[in-house]
C-alpha cells in the first residue's frame, strides 16, 4: 500500500505521495490533492469518472493526471476519494470515484487551483516510487 | 541557507541590493524594497534566491526587483516586478502567475457607514447568494462560444455593452479593461471550457469581497481627486481574476515554454522559469492567450460590480445609481505588459512582468484615467480581513527605479498549517463578529488561513514604498463585511 504526506509552501501546499509502484504512486498524489480540498472519508466514491493522460515524461505524466481530475472537479463538480491507475506505453488510463461536492457533508477546505511546477519530482526511492507535487492554492 | 544579510548591500534605509556577482550567470543585480523589520521577515524563506534567479533571463533590463511584500513563489517570486526588452528579451508565463490578471476593484457608494452597519448581516448573506465562490463556484452566466470570443477580445467593454454595468466603469480601469492584440486563437479548447461558466465568480484562497469604510485619509487632495468623502462613507473592495480560464492558459503555456526554452537555448534554474523570446512564435502566441485571459478578468470584475450594484440595491430599496455606485479604479498586479519607458535618457520598449505587483504611473501618464491625471493612478493594495486595506497614488519617483511599480498586498508569513495550528480553537468569524466585521465564507474551517497572523502588517508594507517616494499613501479602509471562498 501507497500513502502520502502533506507538506507546506508558504502560501500553497504540497503532496508526497510514495508507492512500490508507480500507478500507487499516482493514486496516492491523487489522494493527497483531494485530501487538500475536502475531508477525503466523507467523500462515498458513488459516481465514476475514466480519465486518460499523456505526458513527455513522469512528472508531466503525473501533472496532467492530476489537472484531468481537477477539471472534473471544476466542470462537474465532483470531487473524489478512491482512484485506480493503469499506466502503460507512457500512457496512463484512469478511473475516479466520488461525488458531487457537498459543502455541509465534505468540510470544504482549500481549493487547488493548479499543479505547479516548482520543485516537481518522481523518482525511483526506496524500492519503489516517490513524487512530489506543489499545487496553487 | 545563505547569509543575506552578508550578501545585500544597502543602499538606503528602503533599498537593498544583491550585486550581479551573487550568483553567476545574473545579467543585473536584484533591488529588495524593505526596512529593517521587513528584511528580516523576508530573509527567512528563500525567495531572494528566486529574484537572483530572475536576474538571469535573458533581455532583463536595469534590476530584478522585489517589493516588500515579496514571498517565496513558483520559479519567480510573488511580489516580483522584471522588464525584459521587446527587441532580446524573454516572456515567461511563470513571471505573471496562474492567476492571470489576478486584480483589485474598489466601488464606491455615498452611504455611511452608520446607514449600513444595522443591516450588515443582511447584506452580507446578499452579497454572499449573488457573487458565488469557493470550490467549483458557477457563475449565472454560461457563455457561448462566440460571447467567449467576445469576452476575451474586448473585455469589459463587451460586458457593458451586455448591459452589465455603466459606461463609466471602462474609463477608471487599468487599460480600459481591455489589452488590444488578444487571440482567442492561442486558447484552448481546455482553457474554453473551465471558462464558459465562470464569470461572476470570486474563487477562493486569498480572494475576497469586502464591503469597507473609508478609515482614515492621509492626503485629502489626492482622496478630493478620487471622489473619497470623509471617514465614515462606506466602500466595495474585491480582489479576484481569470479563475479556472486563465489558470488553464497559465498551464497550457507551461508546457509550450518548457519545449521553447530548449529550442531556444535558453538554460533555467529553475523549469518554472520556463520562457521564449517576445519576438518568437511561441512568445507571440503566449501573449495573444495571456492577453485573451487578462481580458476576461477584466469582464468578471465588472460582472461581479454589476451583481454587487444589484445586491446594494435589493437590500438598501434603491438604486445604485442613487447610492453613487461609481468605480474608482481597477487594476491588475499578476500581467506582463508591453510599455514604453525611459531607461538612462532613452525610451525603450519593454515588457513589464509584474507578479504580485501592482501598477502605479504618476500624475501625467497618459494611462492614467483624465480625471486623475493630475494627481496620480489609483493604486489598490489589500490588507487582511481582520485589520486593515490603502489606497495608494503611483510617483514619478516608480518611473525611475520599478518601471511604475509598486506592492500589491500585504504578504503571507504564516503557511496555512502554521496558521491554523496558531489559531487552534480559535472561532476567527466569531472573533471577527466581535470586532464588528461579519464574515461568511464557504470554507469556514479555512478562515484560519486567512486570518490576520497569516499575514504581514500591511501598513508597514505600504510604508516602505510610501517613504521610498514610490507610492504614497492617499487613504485606509476597514472591513465592515467579509465574503471569502
Amino acid at each position: 500500500m501507497g500513502s502520502f504526506e502533506v507538506f507546506e509552501h508558504t502560501a500553497d501546499a504540497g503532496v508526497i505521495a510514495e508507492g512500490r509502484t508507480l500507478p500507487e504512486v499516482f493514486v496516492e498524489a491523487a489522494k493527497g490533492m483531494y485530501s487538500l480540498m475536502v475531508s477525503l472519508p466523507t467523500v462515498r466514491p458513488d459516481l465514476r469518472r475514466e480519465v486518460d493522460a499523456e505526458g513527455n515524461d513522469l512528472e508531466h505524466l503525473l501533472t496532467n493526471w492530476l489537472l484531468e481530475l481537477l477539471m472534473l472537479t471544476e466542470t462537474e463538480g465532483l470531487v473524489f476519494s478512491e482512484f485506480h491507475v493503469s499506466i502503460a506505453d507512457g500512457k496512463l488510463h484512469g478511473v475516479a470515484g466520488g461525488e458531487s461536492l457537498d459543502e455541509a457533508r465534505h468540510d470544504p477546505q482549500a481549493v487547488v487551483k493548479g499543479v505547479t511546477r516548482h520543485l516537481l519530482s518522481v523518482e525511483p526511492a526506496d524500492g519503489g516510487y516517490r513524487a512530489r507535487v506543489i499545487f496553487d492554492l | 541557507m545563505t547569509d543575506w544579510r552578508k550578501v545585500l548591500e544597502r543602499v538606503d534605509e528602503y533599498r537593498w541590493e544583491l550585486p550581479v556577482t551573487y550568483k553567476a550567470g545574473m545579467l543585473v543585480p536584484a533591488r529588495v524594497y524593505a526596512d529593517e523589520a521587513l528584511l528580516d521577515v523576508l530573509l527567512e524563506e528563500q525567495a531572494l534566491e528566486q529574484v537572483a534567479n530572475v536576474a538571469m533571463l535573458p533581455g532583463i533590463v536595469w534590476r530584478s526587483l522585489a517589493m516588500p511584500d515579496i514571498h517565496w513563489g513558483y520559479g519567480f517570486p510573488i511580489g516580483g516586478v522584471a522588464a525584459m526588452r521587446v527587441a532580446d528579451g524573454v516572456i515567461s508565463p511563470g513571471g505573471v502567475g496562474f492567476d492571470i490578471n489576478c486584480g483589485t476593484r474598489i466601488l464606491k457608494t455615498n452611504l455611511t457607514y452608520d446607514e449600513v452597519a444595522p443591516r450588515m448581516v443582511e447584506l452580507v448573506n446578499q452579497l454572499f447568494r449573488d457573487v458565488p465562490a469557493g470550490l467549483g463556484g458557477k457563475g449565472p452566466l454560461t457563455l457561448d462560444d462566440a460571447e467567449l470570443d467576445q469576452v476575451m477580445l474586448r473585455g469589459s467593454s463587451w460586458m457593458v455593452e451586455q448591459g452589465y454595468g455603466w459606461p463609466d466603469d471602462i474609463e477608471v480601469t487599468e487599460s480600459r479593461g481591455a489589452l488590444a492584440g488578444a487571440d482567442p486563437g492561442a486558447v484552448s479548447a481546455r482553457a474554453r471550457l473551465r471558462g464558459h461558466s465562470q464569470l461572476g465568480t470570486l474563487g477562493a484562497g486569498n480572494h475576497f469581497l469586502e464591503v469597507q469604510a473609508l478609515d482614515e485619509v492621509y492626503d485629502r487632495q489626492v482622496a478630493d481627486a478620487f471622489g473619497l468623502g470623509e471617514p465614515g462613507q462606506v466602500l466595495i473592495f474585491f480582489h479576484c481574476g481569470s479563475r479556472g480560464f486563465g489558470h488553464q492558459v497559465c498551464q497550457d503555456y507551461l508546457d509550450v515554454m518548457e519545449t521553447a526554452s530548449t529550442r531556444y537555448g535558453i538554460s533555467l534554474p529553475d523549469k518554472q522559469l520556463a520562457c521564449a523570446p517576445i519576438n518568437s512564435d511561441e512568445g507571440r502566441s503566449y501573449i495573444g492567450a495571456m492577453n485573451a485571459a487578462a481580458n476576461y478578468a477584466w469582464a468578471n470584475r465588472q460582472y461581479i460590480a454589476y451583481w454587487v450594484r444589484r445586491s446594494f440595491a435589493k437590500v438598501f430599496d434603491r438604486s445604485a445609481e442613487e447610492m453613487g455606485m461609481h468605480m474608482l479604479y481597477d487594476v491588475a498586479h499578476n500581467i506582463a505588459k508591453i510599455e514604453k519607458h525611459v531607461f538612462e535618457g532613452n525610451e525603450i520598449e519593454v515588457c513589464v512582468h509584474r507578479k504580485g505587483a501592482t501598477r502605479a504611473f504618476p500624475a501625467g501618464h497618459p494611462e492614467v484615467p483624465e480625471r486623475y491625471r493630475s494627481v496620480g493612478q489609483p493604486v489598490l493594495i489589500p490588507g487582511d480581513m481582520g485589520r486593515y486595506s490603502f489606497l495608494c497614488v503611483g510617483l514619478e519617483q516608480a518611473m525611475h527605479e520599478t518601471w511604475g511599480s509598486t506592492c500589491h498586498g500585504a504578504g503571507r508569513i504564516r503557511s496555512r498549517h502554521e496558521a491554523k495550528r496558531v489559531l487552534k480553537g480559535v472561532d476567527v468569524a466569531r472573533r471577527l463578529a466581535e470586532a464588528g466585521i461579519i464574515v461568511r465564507a464557504h470554507n469556514r474551517s479555512a478562515l484560519a488561513e486567512e486570518a490576520s497572523e497569516a499575514y504581514k502588517d500591511v501598513a508597514n508594507v505600504v510604508s516602505v514604498l510610501d517613504s521610498a517616494g514610490i507610492a504614497r499613501r492617499v487613504a485606509r479602509m476597514r472591513p465592515l463585511g467579509v465574503i471569502k471562498g
